[in-house]
């Protein structure tokens, strides 16, 4: 057993040093009493028993399966399309734009895809561009832009920043937008036509609008102040190297979004993380009434083919999807939810077993005895 | 003839010794100056310092009052400097130095690439703000260290002291004084620099010094001046027309050597030590003395002893550096490979991709290969944190904090708070194997009380109770009242009436003894006042005994050379003193004859009881049975015990012994032997009069204290400068021997054959079965480390100061090494204070173990150095040991709380916070390393770089930093209940290699789960409102979000003891992320700097998604889940000791109940008793020659100058004399009554002049 001595010393209380007096108490170099000083501070001390770990490992199954099986759900109710339109092998309708596409071309080569849903798409239908093999995130492209430029600081816009290098400077005049972002907007243009079983073609109206990020359009870009025209503002600088128009010509159908808030821009200057992505592109909007947004049947993708990637092995894609609460289609979350459940309810079960029938044989711990 | 021949022999050896231990000691003091040479030139290579070092200089001169000349020489004036940094040059030189760490020089190597555009994989201010607070805090604190240094120079440098200018004595500030002057110094003040003593106000030119702060000596020494210069008296025109000229020693570090002459008036006359006064030392019992600076400032003895310490780092800091290179290596790894990855890319996709993403200045794919290397250098470098260095730095200063704080081991009665001196050290605490302890001050408070007697076979000293049962003393039993003596010492504590009731009844028996006692000693009295009577003993034994004969009633009042004055019951008795037959080690026992005032001759005797049994009379054996019963049990009780017998002598046989006596000492050949046959003659057939029991007062809770740290599986070696009987006797007492041990060997060989052989029989005795190693020693190395052996029960050692100093000569030290660590117990007694440092090194260099030393005084310094962990015990004498230890406390038995309670929570709390701070970097820094597969090995960071910036500053630092400051697995009371916790900090289990590649494991996974989780996750998903959340800024913010929900809980899992502030730290870094997130990624921050903060809007935008928040409770769980279930595993598979204890804590739920105060414990077999006093030879010979009344007597060429205790023959005894019978401890300073051996001198000698 251990010792403990004359406690009440140890605190001080000499016995017979009370006489003393005040004087020298004050004096005294008697540390403090207080619990953090003496390290007494009042404490929670969790620790690992089965009593704790059990009941975790089950409470986190059951709230996890659920879960997991709602998420599962909901993605598989998501609908969703994808075709590739890059027209790598030479029967695709795109093979020989993709063999000819380059950014000095100025006639679009156009092609186009049909293709069948088998399931009507409810409710809104997003369309979104996707690239394959497309590094929006390596260091130099991710840091290639001028973000002060973008929202419209006359000095930024005449001298950019150094970051844009190679696309900073067009001979003597700044590049409005600057940037290998900016210089590589992806600039195909998709429409849709749903061909009724009669076979005329409707075209499906497609929204542009509302497709960025609402921080995107209002805060972050703006397009340089001091002149209601974008021509003049725009005065001076020059288009991207790679662009067929400049900046406050980018849609020609609307003027309210043009320049640095055009926002097919913005949603291309939110560079992705990983080298395979998609872009919100259009919205389809739902059909007031009963008939969906898309029914099923025959469509065409028309698409203006001008942007090259078969030069690095990229790949195009035109994806047509609904959304849930959850975003957009991706079991992923849903299995590992379940599977991480299912692992935890197995292992507490497992344990409460091994609880009852070895440990408590071999002595777990309260059963080992402490030597002191 | 054999006899001489041996002794002379013997003598020389003992010479021979001698000079060997003082060549050895000036041999290291010459590598000592060596190296602080080489240092000096080191720091003037880097010219840090723009004093130019002067010529060497060799020899000193100097004249008095004759400043143009001394100048000349331009010497060092009186003003000292000890801080490093003035206002000007802080700021350059503290930078200068802060850049010498390496870990501050690699971060300025970090921001040196970051400005190159083609490397900088992120932004500059990623790496200055943590610099610059980093250098900011630092600067902070060696700012204040500094200011203090100023302030206290200042304090020394402006003190006023007296000097001769111009032929009248000014007030001058120390800083002011200079070589040559001669000025005044007072009573009680402090030498201002090294003086050459001039005159004193003392007859003979004497002055009286304490050296308590140079070498922590309470006693006072002597300087006695030229009486030449002596006859200057005060008389101030004589003094200033001085004009001696000085030659002497260069500055040096020697204290208690002096070489020099001085020439005055055409004569020359040598100068000693005996003649200096040091700086440092007080003048006392001295009205005023003149003297003449040879030394100022710097190059006074005592600064140039001082300053000098050597940086002492613990294993953890030398176990980091190891890691840190390790890191370096390994980052170097991990960037080699997404280098090479980087070529690959730039080989295979990167070339294709120019349309979109040209090469910067046509650079091909090998040089792009190695701009990444160096960019991933860049982000990388979070695995050598810069923060760690300080967080670890604020992690020491706060539990050093707590040591200053604790109230449990300050002291009441000293007023004594614990000191931790030096913040670095604390971890180490945790992880002590093995300690070094002195003995007197340290185990014991070397008070020695009367505790117990047996007269005429009857006991006394236990308290009954009416049914005969023996009681324990505590402090409420009633003590004994000794009002009926007007003389009694009013301190004296005794609990037993029978002895006073038998005193009283006249018993003749008790009243010989106490006679006896009172006039058998050397002691001598000081009566200042009537009645108030001062002993002054050579040993606290001897006051011990003489006091308690004075409370008896037997005062022993006063001595003069041949006569000795009690007053008996009352009654004053002169005794005429004829002779007294000195103790000696080979007698062990004394004897005085005196002659009563009756005319009654007789020879009181007192001694060692196996050496007086021998010569008592036969009609004693019964008696001698009796009280041999009494003794065992006086012994078994740790008590030092004296057996007193008397005879009457006859008139004429003593007469005619006196003749053969003075023949005796008269013979030119073999003094000695012959007395020692002469006083053998006498010393026979004694009568027993009974035996006397002392208790050497251990200090309060030393039993205890080494019960708990043996239990904590820690080696106590008690190594002292004390005797081997009463070595051995504090062994058995405070339980650091045993009864119950197997075997206690004793080496005490005088060749090193014997000591060999002797310690090889010991091992063979432990070991019996093993016979190959006994002849190679060497082979128990195991890459130069010793291993523990395992030994069949328990053992002790004993070894002696001689043979000791042969087992550590190189050939014998692993011999003597293994044996000793093969048993439980070591005590080496009558070793040198170098010899105490020897051994410490020994077992630091082959055992590779953490080590303490604790001790008190000067001689327990040079092992307080060597140790890796010096503690010394304060409020005893002198400061010494305190100044040069690394904690300090005033009690033996804190020792436990140190290390148990606070060492063991440091080394947890330190173990702890490494684990997990490597666990969060390392987690954090390689979800960039899976990163780099998905971004083209461009060194793209996952995070947002105002989160790099604020990780480990903001984000997790004060979490860690709340559970590295107050975390404990069980609290202090249950820490003493189960000392066994302390053992995992020995095998350095908490941190080691091991846990440092579990954690790197540990990491890589979380790093894995952290970073495939979300990109699944995020995988072509888009927000609820179809829009990006697959952008690399919401992919950036989860990411981090993740990681820091991780780590947070993580951290939990890590912490035990969750207070208020830690649920505050924990809960508090998350919302402060939150806030931090939300304000750097709001509208205004980006409408003040628009490039500064691109993630505008990106927090609102993704954390308002489910999914989001999904998957981040998804990659937490994922993180965690491994790790509770493997710690619950082990907790229920395989539990440390740790987990035990702290499940036991959480069944009862509260504190142990408080454990009965131990009884003491009793022995009851071998007798262990012997002269074990702390006596030295040659006090008979002084008390009765007179000589003690003249200088010459004591001045012995050494014998001031070193520490009595080690001295053989004549010498004050520097402990011993500073005896008080009482409980009290001496260290209670009373300006007057500090007893001293010099003091003693001093007032007898008074009279006499």
């Amino acid at each position: 057993m251990a010792s403990s001595y004359n406690a009440k010393e140890e605190d001080g209380h000499v016995p017979g040093s009370a006489g003393h007096g005040g004087a020298a108490e004050a004096k005294s170099k008697k540390p403090d009493n207080t619990a953090f000083k003496q390290q007494r501070l009042p404490a929670w001390q969790p620790i690992l028993t089965a009593g704790t770990v059990l009941p975790a490992f089950f409470v986190i199954g059951l709230i996890f399966i659920p879960i997991g099986i709602g998420l599962f759900v909901t993605s598989n109710n998501i609908k969703e399309f994808e075709i590739d339109y890059t027209g790598v092998n030479s029967d695709s309708p795109c093979y020989s734009c993709a063999t000819n596409a380059s950014w000095n071309n100025t006639t679009p080569c156009l092609c186009s895809l049909n293709f069948t849903l088998s399931q009507p798409f409810e409710s809104n239908v997003y369309m979104y561009y996707g690239l394959s093999n497309f590094y929006q995130n390596h260091r130099r492209y991710v840091k290639s832009r001028d973000d002060s430029q973008l929202y419209g600081d006359p000095n930024a816009l005449k001298s950019p920043s150094k970051e844009c290098e190679p696309y900073r400077m067009s001979g003597a005049q700044p590049i409005a937008p600057c940037g290998a972002i900016a210089n590589s907007l992806f600039n195909d243009t998709l429409e849709l036509y749903h061909i009724e079983p009669n076979g005329t073609r409707n075209l499906i109206p497609l929204v542009k609008k509302g497709i960025a990020w609402w921080t995107d359009k209002h805060v972050k870009f703006r397009n340089p102040e001091g002149n209601d025209n974008l021509t003049v503002a725009f005065q001076g600088t020059t288009k991207p190297v790679n662009w067929r128009n400049p900046v406050y010509e980018l849609d020609p159908s609307d003027p309210e979004n043009n320049g640095f808030i055009n926002e097919d821009f913005i949603v291309w200057m939110r560079t992705a993380a990983l080298p395979t992505f998609r872009k919100l592109y259009r919205i389809i909007q739902k059909k007031s009434g009963p008939t969906p947004t898309l029914p099923s049947g025959n469509y065409v993708l028309n698409i203006a083919y001008n942007y090259p990637v078969t030069s690095f092995d990229g790949r195009k894609r035109m994806i047509l999807s609904t959304i849930s609460w959850m975003g957009g289609k991706n079991p992923f979350l849903g299995i590992a939810y379940i599977t991480v459940g299912s692992i935890c309810f197995f292992l507490g079960g497992g344990f409460k077993q091994a609880a009852l029938n070895i440990w408590s044989v071999h002595g777990i711990l309260g059963g080992v005895e402490l030597s002191d | 003839m054999d006899a001489q021949q041996q002794q002379q022999q013997q003598q020389q050896q003992q010479k021979q010794e001698q000079q060997k231990e003082e060549q050895e000691e000036e041999q290291q003091q010459e590598e000592d100056q060596e190296e602080e040479e080489e240092e000096e030139e080191k720091m003037s290579f880097f010219g840090l310092d723009c004093v130019r070092k002067k010529e060497t200089e060799l020899e000193r001169k100097l004249r008095a009052n004759d400043r143009e000349y001394n100048l000349s020489f331009r010497y060092a004036t009186n003003a000292i400097k000890t801080c490093k940094y003035n206002f000007f040059t802080f700021l350059p030189l503290n930078l200068f130095e802060q850049f010498q760490r390496i870990a501050n020089a690699y971060f300025l190597f970090l921001l040196a690439l970051q400005v190159i555009p083609e490397i900088s994989s992120l932004s500059w201010f990623t790496t200055v703000v943590p610099l610059v607070l980093v250098l900011s805090v630092t600067a902070a604190k060696d700012a204040t260290d500094d200011i203090n240094r100023h302030r206290s120079d200042n304090q020394v440098n402006t003190r006023k002291a007296q000097v001769l200018i111009d032929r009248k004595l000014r007030s001058e500030k120390w800083m002011d004084v200079q070589v040559g002057d001669i000025i005044k110094l007072e009573n009680n003040q402090f030498v201002t620099a090294d003086l050459l003593l001039l005159s004193s106000s003392e007859p003979l030119n004497l002055v009286y010094i304490e050296t308590a702060e140079l070498d922590g000596e309470t006693n006072l020494k002597v300087r006695q001046a030229l009486p030449v210069t002596g006859d200057l008296g005060d008389d101030i025109e004589k003094l200033a027309d001085f004009n001696g000229e000085v030659r002497c020693e260069a500055p040096n570090n020697r204290l208690d050597r002096f070489t020099g002459t001085l020439s005055y008036a055409g004569q020359k006359y040598s100068l000693d030590n005996e003649k200096i006064l040091l700086r440092g030392c007080t003048l006392r019992n001295t009205e005023w003395c003149f003297g003449l600076v040879l030394f100022g400032g710097p190059e006074t003895k005592l600064m140039q002893n001082c300053g000098k310490s050597t940086f002492k780092r613990t294993s953890i800091d030398r176990l980091m550096n190891v890691l840190v290179l390790c890191i370096f290596g390994f980052l170097a790894f991990m960037c080699t490979i997404l280098a090479i990855g980087n070529f690959f890319w730039e080989m295979n996709e990167g070339s294709k991709f120019t349309v979109f993403l040209p090469r910067q200045n046509r650079t091909n794919a090998g040089f792009s290969a190695f701009l990444t290397f160096w960019s991933y250098v860049i982000i990388l470098n979070t695995v050598v944190p810069i923060s760690l260095y300080v967080s670890v730095e604020i992690i020491r200063l706060g539990n050093s904090f707590y040591i200053d704080w604790d109230r449990k081991m300050y002291y009441a009665r000293s007023d004594t708070p614990a000191e931790a001196r030096t913040t670095t050290l604390n971890e180490e605490l945790g992880q002590i194997k093995y300690i070094f302890s002195d003995k007197t001050g340290t185990l014991t408070q070397n008070i020695m009380t009367f505790n117990k007697c047996s007269i005429n076979g009857k006991s006394y000293g236990d308290v009954v109770d009416y049914t005969g049962q023996r009681l324990e003393v505590s402090e409420l039993t009633e003590t004994v009242d000794f009002s009926f003596n007007p003389l009694a010492d009013p301190r004296f504590v005794f609990h037993d009436h029978a002895l006073v009731e038998a005193v009283k009844l006249e018993n003749p028996e008790v009243h010989d003894f106490f006679r006896l006692l009172s006039l058998c000693h050397t002691v001598m009295a000081e009566e200042k006042k009537e009645g108030e009577l001062l002993y002054l003993a050579q040993s606290p034994d001897e006051g011990a005994l003489v006091t308690a004969a004075r409370n008896f009633g037997f005062v022993f009042r006063s001595r003069t050379p041949d006569s000795v004055t009690i007053v008996e019951m009352g009654r004053q008795r002169s005794y005429e003193l004829l002779t007294i037959l000195d103790f000696n080690n080979v007698r062990k026992r004394m004897s005085v004859i005196v002659r009563s005032p009756e005319g009654k001759l007789s020879l009181y005797c007192k001694g060692a009881d196996t050496i007086i049994y021998e010569r008592l009379h036969q009609s004693c054996s019964k008696l001698m049975d009796i009280t041999t019963e009494q003794l065992n049990e006086f012994a078994g009780e740790g008590l030092r015990t004296l057996v007193l017998a008397y005879k009457d002598l006859d008139e004429e046989y003593f007469n005619e012994w006196k003749q053969r006596q003075h023949e005796a000492s008269t013979s030119m050949d073999d003094r000695e032997g012959k007395l020692d046959q002469l006083y053998e003659e006498i010393e026979k057939d004694l009568l027993l009069l009974g035996a006397t029991a002392i208790e050497d007062k251990l200090q309060d809770g030393v039993p205890q204290t080494i019960e708990q740290l043996s239990k904590a599986d820690i080696k106590i070696w008690v190594l002292t400068g004390d005797k081997q009987e009463t070595a051995e006797n504090i062994g058995f007492s405070c339980n650091l021997l045993r009864e119950e041990m197997n075997e206690i060997f004793t080496v005490s060989g005088n060749s090193p054959e014997d000591v060999r052989e002797e310690l090889r029989n010991a091992r063979t005795s432990m070991k019996p079965d093993e016979v190959d190693s006994v002849l190679l020693p060497g082979r128990s190395l195991v890459k130069g480390v010793m291993m523990d052996e395992e030994v069949n029960g328990e053992h002790g050692l004993v070894i002696n100061g001689h043979s000791l100093a042969y087992a550590l000569e190189r050939g014998m030290q692993l011999e003597f090494l293994r044996t000793a660590c093969m048993c439980k117990a070591v005590i080496c007694c009558r070793v040198t204070p170098l010899q105490k440092a020897q051994v410490v090194e020994l077992v630091k260099k082959y055992k590779q173990v953490v080590t303490l030393a604790i001790g008190d005084g000067a001689n327990d310094v040079s092992m307080i150095k060597a140790a890796h962990i010096g503690v010394g015990i304060s409020g005893q004498e002198g400061m010494q040991a305190v100044l040069s230890s690394d904690f300090s406390f005033a009690q033996f038995r804190f020792l436990q709380r140190l290390l148990l309670v606070h060492g063991r929570w440091s080394y947890l709390r330190m173990c702890k916070f490494l684990r997990y701070f490597f666990y969060k970097n390392f987690t954090f820094t390689f979800v960039h390393f899976w990163y780099a597969f998905f971004c083209g090995f461009s060194a793209q960071t996952v995070y947002d770089e105002w989160f790099i910036t604020l990780y480990n500053l903001v984000y997790t630092a004060l979490p860690v930093l709340g559970m590295s400051l107050f975390d404990q697995d069980v609290n202090d009371v249950w820490s003493f209940q189960h000392p066994q916790l302390y053992v995992p900090g020995q095998l350095n289990l908490y941190f080691s290699k091991k846990a440092f590649f579990k954690c790197a494991l540990h990491s890589g996974y979380s790093s894995l789960v952290l970073f495939f989780i979300p990109w699944a996750a995020m995988h072509n998903t888009v927000r609820d409102d179809g829009k990006d959340v697959a952008d690399y800024q919401s992919f950036a913010l989860l990411t981090q979000t993740c990681l820091l929900f991780a780590v947070s809980i993580q951290l939990g899992l890590e912490m035990s003891f969750w207070t208020a502030v830690n649920t505050f730290f924990v809960l508090g870094s998350l919302f402060m992320y939150f806030g931090v997130t939300f304000t750097m990624y709001s509208n205004g921050m980006f409408l003040m700097l628009p490039p500064a903060f691109p993630f505008i809007g990106t927090a609102r935008n993704s954390l308002n998604q489910p999914n989001v928040w999904l998957t981040i409770l998804l990659t937490s769980t994922l993180c965690v889940l491994p790790v509770i279930t493997f710690r619950f595993l082990v907790i229920q598979l395989c539990p440390t000791i740790n987990d035990k204890v702290m499940y036991k804590v959480r069944q009862t739920k509260a504190t142990p109940p408080p454990l009965p105060r131990r009884t003491r414990i009793r022995r009851t077999s071998t007798r262990r008793s012997g002269y074990a006093f702390s006596h030295a030879q040659g006090y008979g010979d002084l008390v009765t020659s007179r000589r003690f009344l003249r200088r010459p007597a004591v001045s012995g060429s050494s014998g001031l100058a070193n520490t009595g205790r080690t001295t053989m023959g004549f010498s004050p005894m520097g402990r011993s004399a500073g005896y008080s019978p009482t409980g009290r401890p001496q260290n209670v300073k009373v300006q007057d009554v500090e007893v001293t051996s010099l003091q003693m001198y001093k007032t007898i000698r008074d009279p006499a002049l």
